[in-house]
């Protein structure tokens, strides 16, 4: 039980690092960003550029992977979302599943569609005196990777209750129009909030190379659906609902994976085949009793 | 201070404003009267640069605003609390006024313009840890003001802020006008309270769907028959 605990901690850390960039993305542009589990992708490779080509020690890969993720952030902001910030909100959601098949081609393209070997920057190994004494079974790359997420988010948290930046941010996604009467140019807290989101990504991205062992150019694509769905269950636009719906989704499908159901002789479910559909499932019936979310304020739509 | 010349608005294909011309010199209170959907708003939302002319010209301290973002419109020093308080419902007290002192530098600079507001209104110090969605409209209306007065503006846009005040705070509001004021801000005020808004203001414009139809001293628009019959309910 416990054991399957820290597995569910550990998927929904990587949940939380990605769905963090669609809430506040949607914060304040009300737009969700498809594109933003290829940032993920991209931020994995960068890692893994860093890890095996550059042979960085694991901490600067992790770095340098979040800044490269925060500048592609960035530039898709700047050339995808930005020109069409007054246009109506389909073309910007048209336009950003665009960018998520562009990114998705361009990796296949440049990397090859075949998954590549990430090194095992952390010793997988099972820490031996956990096991022993408490027959868990935790390696040193998940409390690790743990350690640095959790480290992210209190970073995250600090920054967007904090500091100006962050007062900021929180402004423009309640009122935009109020928040440039402040002065506030809202143009750059739009390109902060992005560089911010795919920054965490990029790390996530890394960490989940690493924790899998492989990258892909499709790797993003999954995550990043699941993780969209976490933000939504925690109420999209909320920060500490996007971490409470990441955890939630890490439970339910470590949960899940660990059932198999005999319906008959020849038809056995196991739990990997229902993972993905119990997921949907959880979703779609928190949605139906609370409509905006775990910790989503019921939305007043603005006039 | 604040001039518009012949200025038209449009907002798709209804024209809201037809050559509006008014000016504001530095240390008046100047307000805008009229019915509902006369304009006055979109006057206010022209000058901050919310919306933009189709034709004619805006010009602050003599320099046109037609290329002048929003924010560094407010950087030049005009604060515009809008229609509706628009407070941030889910800041603080506290981080509101922050807000509002954006592009205010220095500590010392924002704790004066903290203390001076602290002072116009004691209830915002009480609550200043308070989400401001939770305080009453009087106290957000307070806020909105408070807010925009932390950036230390020269000119101050106010939209109706009296509306849905209780007639005791509609009072102390527009106490708070006459103080501001004292301090050498320069006022546009708009406002549904005809009779209230003419007793602070200087000189007053009004406003009949989209057009000045008269401008004169306050005391003589508060004279005159047709506004008196037509504003001031007589």
């Amino acid at each position: 039980m416990s054991q399957q605990l820290i597995n569910a901690i550990s998927l929904g850390a990587v949940y939380a690092l990605i769905a963090l960039g669609y809430t506040m993305v949607y914060g304040v542009l009300r737009l969700i960003n498809f594109a933003h589990g290829e940032v993920f992708m991209v931020g994995s490779f960068i890692g893994l550029a860093a890890l095996s080509v550059f042979h960085l020690p694991f901490a600067l890969a992790v770095l340098v992977a979040m800044v490269g993720a925060a500048l592609l952030g960035a530039v898709i902001e700047r050339g995808a979302y930005r020109p069409l910030r007054s246009a109506p909100r389909l073309a910007a959601l048209i336009t950003a599943i665009g960018v998520s098949l562009l990114l998705q081609n361009l990796g296949m393209l440049i990397l090859g569609a075949a998954p590549r070997a990430y090194p095992p920057a952390i010793d997988p190994a099972p820490i031996a005196w956990l096991e022993e004494r408490a027959g868990v079974v935790v390696t040193r790359q998940q409390v690790v990777i743990l350690a640095a997420t959790a480290a992210i988010l209190a970073g995250l948290s600090l920054i967007v209750s904090r500091t100006k930046i962050g007062k900021a941010m929180r402004a423009v996604s309640e009122d935009r129009q109020a928040a440039q009467l402040m002065g506030i140019n809202v143009d750059r807290v739009i390109a902060f909030t992005f560089c911010l989101g795919s920054a965490i990504a990029g790390a996530g991205g890394v960490f989940y190379g690493v924790y899998y062992g492989t990258a892909d150019p499709l790797m993003g694509l999954m995550p990043g659906i699941k993780a969209f769905v976490a933000a939504v269950l925690g109420g999209i636009g909320s920060v500490p609902g996007a971490m409470l719906g990441a955890l939630l989704m890490g439970l339910v499908e470590t949960g899940v994976s660990s059932v198999t159901l005999r319906v008959s002789p020849s038809l056995v479910l196991t739990g990997s085949t229902l993972r993905d559909a119990v997921a949907f499932a959880v979703l779609i019936a928190i949605l139906l009793l609370r409509p905006a979310g775990l910790l989503g304020r019921p939305g007043r739509e603005k006039v | 201070m604040l001039c518009l010349r012949d200025v038209d608005v449009h907002y798709g294909p209804i024209q809201a404003l037809h050559g509006v011309s008014l000016e504001v010199a530095e240390g008046q209170v100047v307000t805008l009267i009229g019915a509902n959907g006369a304009g006055k708003s979109t006057v206010l939302r022209l000058v901050s640069g919310l919306i933009r002319p189709t034709r004619g010209e805006v010009l602050f301290e003599g320099a046109s605003l037609a290329r002048v973002a929003a924010h560094d419109i407010v950087a030049r020093g005009v604060s515009h609390v809008p229609e509706g308080r628009r407070v941030f419902a889910g800041l603080t007290v506290l981080e509101n006024l922050e807000m509002g002192a954006y592009l205010v530098r220095g500590r010392a600079a924002i704790r004066a313009a903290l203390d001076e507001v602290f002072e116009l209104f004691p209830r915002l110090r009480e609550r200043r840890g308070q989400r401001a969605g939770t305080l009453s409209g009087g106290e957000q209306q307070m806020l909105a003001i408070g807010r925009a007065l932390m950036g230390r503006p020269r000119l101050l846009l106010l939209d109706e802020p009296s509306l849905g005040l209780a007639p005791n705070l509609v009072q102390s509001i527009f106490g708070v006008i006459a103080g501001i004021r004292q301090r050498g801000v320069t006022l546009l005020l708009v406002e549904q309270n005809a009779h209230m808004a003419l007793r602070v203001a200087d000189r007053g414009y009004v406003l009949e769907t989209g057009r000045i139809v008269l401008h004169d001293t306050a005391e003589r628009l508060a004279a005159d028959p047709n506004v008196r019959a037509a504003y001031l309910g007589e």
